[in-house]
């Protein structure tokens, strides 16, 4: 029996029959094509699959699609505006916060929620928001440095490299 | 032009990643697509008495159900590596099936497959599959795996030996070597298994088209070129030509995406079987019982030394899991990329090493970051460490004295080992001075015995390491066993307009090949980054290649792009001097255009490929084009070296280790991106601090993977790690034309002993000399409380 789902993803409205297994993750990247969001494990505890919904980051290999009916969800592909790079997507460059890149969006994301939460975050602060995130290659240490990156542009201060 | 060696360019890849646009392979949905989900064996050990699969066949959206019977023949999945008992006997190489038909020799292990029009009902059909299994005893440690009575895993090797090996001095020089010691330190420790766990599963597509009988298979591999000739020659036995092999964004990888797995002949075979696309992706459950896992050694250490503390030899018996299958290069990690590093940076004078291979009933174990190398520094370095404490010598002064003077390998020899590698250059003091610098060492000892005297526990470890990469001198290696060349290839292809395509067999997974071969490119040409373009990861426009892996990529494929960008040059030569009616002997080459020496007269790069495809005014005899590959294979391994320092603190009520600071001084010769090259340290060293502290895949007696998902198998986190304090000294490789070293291993080479050693210096009041790792609070607290 599908299921009737009206969303907003990246700013357009979408309308789907799912089915009510369907995850969510499943949805965005096979229904939509919208791969930027990867599937890392099956347990919600690599982080790869984080989105924004209605502006807060989950974890969307745990989710439903139906449980989506009516949200607002942004994805890696959307967080750019109008060509423009997100602060964070430029701080990942700068600050090489990636390798292979398949944490990355859901780092984006789950550092997008927390400079949402909190515009300047200590170190410790970014450490503990990215607990639920992980990442094999960069041993974290510049996705914490890409992070202050895009919290300095956002404040406005000076940005050291 | 300003150079671009040496400078830390942006990545070129990244913008693809930051805007969700990468391509992995579980990305690409082609049409007409089906999908495949594994029936796994859910004992470690099992006899198959039937399976029936009528049930699932019957359940909608199902196409087919293949069985070990339906597979039974076609060949198993190929050893790459071929090593000898110590009596020249061949090891023992039993069949690698693609699905199993009597036996089940792991958990996981592939019993039948399910193909059916979606992902969720080929994997509801999978448990609709009937298999009758008999359960039978497992081993799972690799020591006892060889002892008598053990269950076997393969009939036909005896106490589950695959091989035995030894290397280095005759046994009885080293025995007597020990024996007149004045000192003998020895420990007896497990390495103990890890999981990989690239963040990207492995994922397969296999595709046939009929038209024109030609197969494609998309795979998360970190060499392509080398699975397509393992599926075409040993496997399935299809002609190359007819086979494209796609890897094109790869999500880490690691080692456990080397190696040829059965799932990806399987998607190929059974695509032409349907004559419809098939795709697998791993979930993270099969990721962890099936992806190569890495290490498991278990290990009796002995160092002998004299009155002053200089290393009078060094005795080594290890036990070295292959697992239940021989993976691609298993038989190599423990002998030829684990004894031939037992001299380390050290003098030591003589050294025995004696391995034994076991079957065991787990997942296969191969190369993971370092392969071999960082059990073999493990070893080295808990043994310098512990051997100071007991002598009560300082670490680092024992490790000064015991260091192998400073080589160039240029106008000095370079430094031949008892293990039968010849070391090409190296310069061991500056770089445990630079870290000791780093560290503030005397202040540090300070610091920590006043800490002491108000509970606190603070501890610092070293790690003084040394790696062979830059894998690997052919001959060489094919006279050890191996059944590849481990050359590499490059094609540098100036397009008309000057604009330059590259194609390298060496294979980017996260190392960002992209950026410094760019980087090396632009730089020798005189010529922007941008007009530069790197490709890689696909068999039909790569003419050849052996793939990204024992931080090979720049020491031997960078290498090979050198030979194909002289080779431009020197045609260009040829063609700019016709033009400039000039001697080719009167022109230099630099930035980006040919000038006759000592005038104003020159003609650029850009001019010079149009002419070489326009080429009326031409020099006569010479060919239209300026296109080149080579083949580059390496004259020697390559030898990078380093020092790390951990310090951590225990809490004394838990038993919690928390990592403070960690210093790592590398020398990687040569550096074309500091950037990427800090990157790789950062990230290797968090490797090796994982399985320090964290990591382990434990199996129960019964061959259960206990620690089989995210919320059983412990990885680094962002918060249990410090920022990683970096430096380099620069000692470059006197055998390739870049003389760099590689940088992919050494961080998970040389922290993993760094961090256990700075637990054990902080838990050496309460007279705890060894510890297995992970080092968890439960471990440490119970060491600090018996």
């Amino acid at each position: 029996m599908k299921k009737q789902i009206n969303l907003t993803v990246n700013g357009k409205a979408y309308s789907h029959e799912v089915e009510p297994r369907t995850l969510l993750v499943h949805y965005l990247r096979d229904t939509l094509r919208l791969t930027g969001t990867h599937v890392g494990c099956d347990t919600s505890s690599c982080g790869s699959c984080t989105i924004l919904m209605d502006g807060q980051a989950v974890k969307c290999c745990s989710l439903l699609a139906v449980q989506a009916d009516g949200a607002n969800i942004t994805t890696i592909e959307g967080l750019a505006e109008n060509g423009t790079l997100h602060p964070l997507q430029e701080g990942f460059r700068e600050e090489h916060g990636l390798q292979c890149g398949f944490c990355t969006p859901g780092m984006i994301m789950t550092a997008a929620d927390l400079l949402s939460n909190n515009a300047d975050p200590s170190e410790e602060e970014i450490r503990h928001a990215l607990e639920g995130n992980f990442c094999r290659c960069t041993g974290y240490h510049n996705i914490v440095k890409s992070i202050q990156y895009a919290a300095n542009k956002i404040n406005k201060k000076e940005v050291v490299s | 032009m300003t150079k671009m060696i040496g400078k830390s360019v942006k990545r070129v890849e990244d913008k693809r990643f930051i805007t969700g646009k990468g391509q992995y392979t579980d990305d690409i949905i082609l049409p007409n697509m089906v999908y495949a989900h594994f029936v796994r064996s859910p004992y470690a050990h099992a006899k198959i008495l039937s399976v029936d699969t009528a049930e699932a066949l019957a359940h909608p959206g199902v196409i087919a159900v293949y069985t070990g019977a339906d597979v039974a023949e076609v060949n198993g999945v190929p050893c790459g590596w071929q090593v000898n008992f110590k009596s020249g006997e061949t090891m023992k190489e039993p069949k690698h099936p693609l699905l199993v038909v009597n036996k089940a020799r792991h958990a996981g292990d592939a019993v039948a497959v399910v193909i059916a029009e979606s992902k969720e009902a080929a994997r509801d059909a999978v448990d609709l599959v009937e298999v009758d299994y008999e359960e039978l005893d497992a081993v799972v440690d690799p020591k006892k795996a060889a002892e008598d009575g053990a269950p076997l895993v393969h009939e036909d090797a005896p106490n589950n030996i695959c091989f035995d090996w030894e290397l280095g001095n005759p046994k009885e020089e080293v025995d007597a070597a020990i024996a007149g010691s004045a000192h003998v330190t020895t420990l007896e420790f497990a390495n103990q298994r890890v999981i990989p766990n690239a963040i990207e599963p492995r994922s397969y597509i296999g595709d046939y088209d009929v038209a024109h009988d030609k197969y494609t298979l998309y795979t998360s591999t970190q060499n392509p070129h080398l699975i397509r000739l393992l599926l075409c020659a040993f496997v399935l036995g299809i002609p190359e030509h007819k086979v494209r092999v796609v890897s094109k964004d790869v999500g880490g990888g690691f080692g456990s995406k080397i190696f040829h797995y059965a799932e990806e002949a399987l998607v190929t075979w059974i695509a032409k079987e349907l004559g419809r696309p098939v795709k697998w992706t791993a979930d993270r459950s099969e990721a962890f019982l099936t992806d190569a896992h890495g290490r498991d050694h278990v290990t009796k250490a002995e160092m002998g030394f004299d009155e002053e503390g200089n290393i009078t030899g060094l005795r080594i018996k290890t036990y070295a899991a292959m697992g239940g299958y021989l993976s691609t290069f298993a038989p190599a990690v423990p002998t030829y990329l684990h004894g031939t590093l037992l001299q380390g940076l050290y003098t030591t004078p003589k050294i025995h090493v004696d391995v034994v291979a076991t079957f065991t009933h787990t997942c296969a174990v191969d190369a993971y970051r370092g392969a071999g190398r960082p059990e073999a520094t493990y070893l080295l370095e808990r043994m310098l460490d512990t051997a100071a404490l007991e002598m009560g010598m300082d670490p680092a002064e024992l490790r000064f004295k015991n260091f192998i003077p400073a080589f160039n390998g240029v106008d000095e020899e370079g430094y031949v080992t008892n293990v039968a590698l010849q070391y090409d250059s190296g310069n061991y003091h500056p770089v445990l001075q630079r870290a000791l610098e780093m560290v503030g060492y005397e202040d540090f000892r300070k610091e920590q015995a006043a800490a002491r005297e108000n509970g606190k526990l603070l501890g610092i470890g070293f790690s003084t390491y040394i790696e062979a990469c830059g894998i690997a001198p052919s001959a060489v290696v094919g006279a050890l066993g191996a059944r590849a060349g481990l050359f590499e290839v490059s094609q540098v292809r100036v397009q008309p307009t000057g604009m330059v395509s590259v194609y390298t067999g060496a294979h980017s997974h996260g190392q960002g090949h992209e950026t410094t071969f760019a980087q090396v490119v632009a730089d020798k040409f005189g010529i922007p980054l941008e007009h530069v373009d790197i490709v890689h990861g696909d068999s039909d426009s790569v003419a050849f290649g052996m793939g990204t892996y024992g931080s090979r990529s720049l020491a031997v494929g960078g290498s090979a792009l050198v030979k194909s960008i002289e080779k431009v040059i020197e045609k260009g030569t040829k063609i700019a001097a016709h033009v400039l009616e000039a001697a080719e002997d009167d022109l230099e080459f630099a930035d980006g255009k040919w000038t006759v020496k000592g005038t104003d007269k020159s003609i650029g790069f850009g001019d010079v490929s149009l002419t070489a495809y326009v080429p009326h005014n031409y020099p006569a005899g010479l060919e239209p084009g300026l296109d080149f590959s080579s083949f580059y294979d390496p004259t020697n391994f390559t030898y990078p070296f380093g020092a790390h320092i951990a310090i951590v603190e225990v809490d004394k009520d838990t038993g919690k280790v928390s990592l403070k600071r960690f210093i790592a001084v590398d020398d990687v010769g040569n550096v074309i991106n500091p950037m990427i090259v800090d990157g790789q340290i950062h990230g290797g060293v968090v490797q090796g601090v994982g399985q320090a502290m964290f990591e382990q895949a434990h199996y129960d007696e019964d061959g259960q993977l206990i620690t089989g998902s995210y919320m059983d198998y412990a990885m680094p986190r962002a918060d249990d790690i410090p920022m990683i304090e970096t430096d380099r000294t620069t000692t470059p490789c006197p055998h390739n034309p870049l003389g760099v070293k590689g940088a992919g291993e050494a961080g998970a080479i040389g922290s993993t002993p760094a961090v256990v050693n700075a637990v054990m210096d902080a838990l050496s009041p309460f007279g705890v000399k060894n510890l297995s790792m992970p080092l968890t609070s439960e471990s440490v607290w119970r060491a600090m409380n018996s």
